[in-house]
């Protein structure tokens, strides 16, 4: 694919950032806004640019099919996990509060994982929604 | 201020849905609702809905618009015109839009504390969420942690949607030129 000098150069320039900002939004989502799911679909941004500027085999280096089809079902695998924990701990399904020391702690690192599966999954999804248009249109 | 802000902003919502649907370029109305979103997203910052706001402008007027930008790659990009305007629809348009209205100058004031959504579970979250979760941004602890379930289920449906596109891909892969495993090794080679 031969994309223009300017969007070739200006794509390499702002993947660092997308991708840091997608992390930001992930990591920062508890103090700012932003979660999982906006941070899932910056990641799929990132790599659907990627795709458009350099063509289907460079994104496919950084994102293989393989890695699409197995992350779209780890990411509810982690979600559902965590509740799984916390049925194995004693306590309700979802129910955080048995996953750290103390309850506190517990929620907290409980809505961090559970959001990392989100990421996980939507990330995976955008992509292999991508993906398939543009191998359809071979 | 606000008040001219919203104003500003909901002229051009209008201004932009009237355009899509004059519009006859699917291209132009892709475009288009993608300016939709972002004048969406504005608003809900107006509103301070800034988690929506954020998911409005990365979802509806960035994937969404690429993704039918590829749709519209494999297909016409022209709509055909309609001879003639019907009747009906026209009839059932306007009564939707009078239903709309009429129900719309029902609903409570804006920012009304005393509706139904302030006095049940709300303010429970906005007095214990910081203290029961250690998270400070309320809207993820209620999504992730109080309505747990719920982001499950939509965790699910994105799911969902990633495996029926997969089975469908697969499915046209094998009826297309090559198997799986051809596709494969033609790319190792190109590598």
């Amino acid at each position: 694919m031969n994309a223009d000098l300017i969007q070739r150069i200006a794509t390499k320039l702002i993947l660092p950032f997308i991708m840091l900002f997608a992390l930001y939004v992930q990591f920062h989502g508890e103090s700012s806004p932003g979660g999982g799911f906006q941070a899932g679909v910056i990641v799929a941004a990132a790599v659907i640019l990627v795709s458009i500027t350099f063509g289907q085999t460079v994104a496919k280096k950084i994102a293989p099919w393989g890695l699409i089809e197995r992350m779209i079902p780890l990411g509810v695998l982690i979600f559902a996990g965590t509740g799984i924990v916390s049925l194995l701990n004693g306590a309700n399904y979802l129910d955080y509060s048995v996953l750290a020391h103390d309850s506190v702690h517990g929620h907290e690192y409980g809505i961090i994982i559970v959001e990392i599966g989100v990421l996980i999954t939507v990330a995976g999804a955008m992509i292999a929604l991508f993906y398939a248009f543009v191998e359809r249109g071979r | 201020m606000e008040a001219i802000i919203n104003m500003a902003l909901l002229t051009l919502l209008a201004l932009v849905t009237v355009a899509i649907i004059t519009q006859r370029s699917l291209i132009g109305v892709v475009i288009l609702a993608g300016i939709y979103s972002f004048l969406m997203a504005s608003v809900m910052i107006v509103l301070d809905a800034v988690d929506v706001a954020l998911t409005e402008a990365s979802v509806g007027a960035g994937i969404s618009t690429v993704l039918l930008l590829g749709a519209l790659h494999l297909t016409k990009t022209r709509e055909i015109a309609i001879p003639r305007p019907k009747a009906g629809p026209i009839l059932l348009s306007l009564v939707v839009g009078v239903a709309l209205v009429w129900g719309g100058a029902r609903i409570a004031a804006l920012g009304d504390p005393n509706t139904a959504i302030h006095l049940h579970v709300g303010p429970y979250y906005l007095e214990h969420a910081v203290a029961e979760t250690n998270v400070p941004n309320i809207v993820t602890a209620i999504l992730a942690d109080y309505r747990g379930f719920d982001t499950l289920g939509e965790t699910t449906v994105i799911f969902t949607a990633g495996v029926g596109v997969l089975l469908l891909l697969k499915g046209l892969r094998r009826r297309g030129a090559g198997s799986d495993e051809a596709e494969t090794n033609r790319e190792e080679k190109m590598d």
